[in-house]
């Protein structure tokens, strides 16, 4: 199953989700990203910033097989990105554009379309399958939205519903676009305290931004993009001392991070509900 | 309609209608979701050169625009992957260059009367022969059967193309099977509804079944209903009025859209008047939120400082005042009945 391995660093290739080697990416001719080294493990909450236009977007789309490599080896789960086929572990999660409103459609007819890539050509939804969306559409919050058509939901919600199509798909990393462009202050903290969900269940997340905002408190990681190229790549904390010299001026507000001792719940279940500690209006 | 039924080419019309009807809007959906209404058009243009190909020759006309339609509709889809520039451009000289073709072929032909050229173009009850019912039954069947098996992934594929080709569906293969099923349906629809008109019984019924569906498969279901009056009542109307039956199909369909159109505007406007929506607050109301559940009805409110709400669209509903709470209970104090004051509809009701 898995080809040579590739040993990055410290980086045991076991619990690599993905690692970049010498990569670049572009459309035609020429590259857009140039020369990209980097490794995601397992467990790791990686923030991807940059301003628009740094080429973290083509970073993203790269590795999920949507543009062209031009240079470099992209290896997913330990397999050379050419031979790998099983492309439902990696969960992606697009702008909420994506969302057409060209027909009507439930919540959970799109939540259900994530599950395809999991059963067979002429599969349908079986039981199992049904209850697997079911639980996805429980998990960002919308359980008692299911039935509901999805243009009618607020911005932060058809986010969450697209979360939650990735979810279908039991995937073993989430890839977001900038999941909280164009969602309101209230809303972006109920997307992360979605995301802190996932978080408990040891959901890898890769999450490509322009702005960090609320979700900064849920990072292990942050690489910072640029011109092209990987400009930082390191802890929050590290971030945040490196700040002064990083280019970011993208990201004006910042608050101290408490990043130690920060996932006191990663051994619940998935279904635990113990969130006492939470405030609510 | 005893008689109607009575007379023999009217009853073959009537059946190809009953075919016609079922099986162009189960396919139009995946068109209008892609924004490709007026593809079946086009397609429609390209099957008129099979048509005249097929009386000049001397074999099937059916057979003929089958092939025709079919091959433009794998050139299409294959010009539309490669994404050049100029591929909408590319498209129009397949489709002009098809109904010119035909036109000029058709003339050559034995039976090229400009009558001849208006059945095939506009429709007519009088052309379907008993040959080709049983081809378009044929067809009819392939072309429900394959939609019916395929249609989570056509929707999938047509709902975000990006995310269906990251997750590994088959996009171009999905894509290249939608556009044979469109040109199949063509060629079905090309008798009663003919070439010109066919794409409308494709996009007509989808788009006043949007206006009333409220899911993927309620819009499947209405589509199919409004095809299915607007084709047999065309065909059922043409005979007496002694109109054109694509004509009078269509503009059916156009008058049901309309009504369809007027009726739910004033339904919304009678429905908005009651509908009570509860002040925002920060968070959503859930198994963690805090608030107490209870069931109402159908559905589930959650208890908010003695006030009922019901998750409705983006938003929440008010449901009324809660007599039992604030004095948190559990959702058992549900099967009481709470709140006699409720106002507004629930997601739960909606279909």
């Amino acid at each position: 199953m898995r080809s040579a391995p590739l040993v990055s660093r410290d980086v045991a290739p076991s619990d690599a989700v993905l690692t970049l080697r010498g990569a670049s990416f572009g459309y035609g001719d020429g590259a857009v990203l140039s020369d990209v080294d980097l490794s995601i493990r397992k467990g790791e909450i990686v923030a991807i910033v940059g301003p628009n236009g740094s080429g973290k977007s083509t970073l993203m789309k790269g590795v999920l097989g949507l543009n062209e490599r031009v240079g470099g080896t992209v290896t997913l789960f330990g397999t050379d990105s050419a031979e790998f086929h099983d492309r439902a572990r990696l969960g992606y999660v697009p702008q909420r554009h994506t969302l057409s409103a060209s027909v009507r459609a439930t919540a959970e007819e799109i939540v259900a379309t994530g599950r395809l890539p999991r059963i067979g050509w002429l599969g349908r939804l079986r039981a199992t399958d049904r209850q697997i969306v079911a639980r996805s559409l429980d998990v960002v919050g919308l359980a008692d939205r299911a039935a509901t058509e999805v243009s009618t939901l607020s911005g932060g919600q058809q986010r969450r519903v697209l979360i939650a199509r990735a979810l279908a798909g039991q995937p073993e990393v989430l890839i977001m676009d900038e999941p909280t462009a164009g969602v309101d202050a209230a809303n972006q903290h109920v997307l992360a305290d979605v995301l802190d969900r996932l978080v408990e269940r040891d959901v890898t997340m890769v999450i490509v931004t322009h702005e960090l905002g609320a979700l900064e408190r849920l990072l292990t990681r942050i690489v910072v993009i640029d011109g092209g190229r990987i400009r930082f790549d390191g802890t929050p904390k590290a971030y945040s001392a490196a700040r002064d010299t990083v280019h970011h001026d993208h990201d004006s507000h910042h608050h101290d991070l408490e990043l130690d001792g920060h996932h006191p719940s990663l051994g619940h279940g998935p279904l635990d509900v113990d969130h006492t500690d939470r405030s609510r209006p | 309609m005893i008689d109607l039924l009575s007379v023999d080419f009217m009853q073959r019309a009537l059946i190809a209608a009953l075919l016609v009807g079922t099986v162009a809007p189960m396919v139009g959906i995946f068109l209008v979701q892609r924004r490709l209404s007026l593809i079946g058009d086009g397609m429609g243009h390209v099957a008129l050169a099979g048509v005249a190909i097929g009386l000049v020759s001397g074999t099937a006309p059916v057979l003929t625009a089958l092939l025709a339609a079919v091959v433009a509709a794998v050139v299409i889809e294959l010009l539309r992957a490669r994404g050049r520039t100029n591929g909408d451009v590319a498209l129009a000289v397949i489709f002009y260059g098809g109904i010119a073709g035909g036109v000029v072929i058709i003339s050559k032909s034995p039976s090229g009367t400009p009558a001849n050229l208006m059945k095939y173009l506009f429709g007519s009850i009088l052309t379907t022969q008993r040959t080709d019912l049983y081809v378009f039954a044929g067809l009819a069947l392939l072309i429900s059967v394959t939609t019916w098996a395929l249609r989570p992934r056509l929707f999938a594929v047509a709902n975000d193309e990006e995310y269906a080709r990251a997750v590994g569906l088959p996009v171009l293969t999905l894509n290249i099977v939608l556009a044979v099923l469109t040109a199949t349906t063509v060629v079905v629809a090309m008798r009663v509804v003919g070439l010109l008109l066919i794409s409308a019984l494709m996009i007509v019924p989808n788009a006043a079944s949007q206006l009333v569906a409220r899911s993927f498969s309620g819009g499947v279901r209405w589509a199919i209903a409004f095809g299915l009056v607007s084709s047999v009542g065309g065909v059922a109307l043409s005979y007496p009025l002694d109109t054109p039956s694509g004509g009078t199909i269509v503009l059916l369909a156009v008058a049901l859209f309309v009504v369809t159109a007027v009726v739910t505007s004033v339904m919304a406007r009678v429905g908005g008047r009651k509908h009570d929506v509860a002040e925002t607050h920060e968070h959503e109301h859930g198994a963690e939120c805090g608030h107490p559940a209870v069931t109402h009805g159908d559905h589930v409110d959650y208890v908010h400082d003695g006030h009922l709400h019901a998750a409705h669209e983006g938003h929440y509903d008010e449901h009324g005042v809660h007599q039992d709470h604030p004095a948190p209970r559990g959702p058992e104090t549900a099967s009481t009945g709470p709140a006699g004051t409720t106002s507004g509809p629930t997601t739960g009701s909606r279909t």
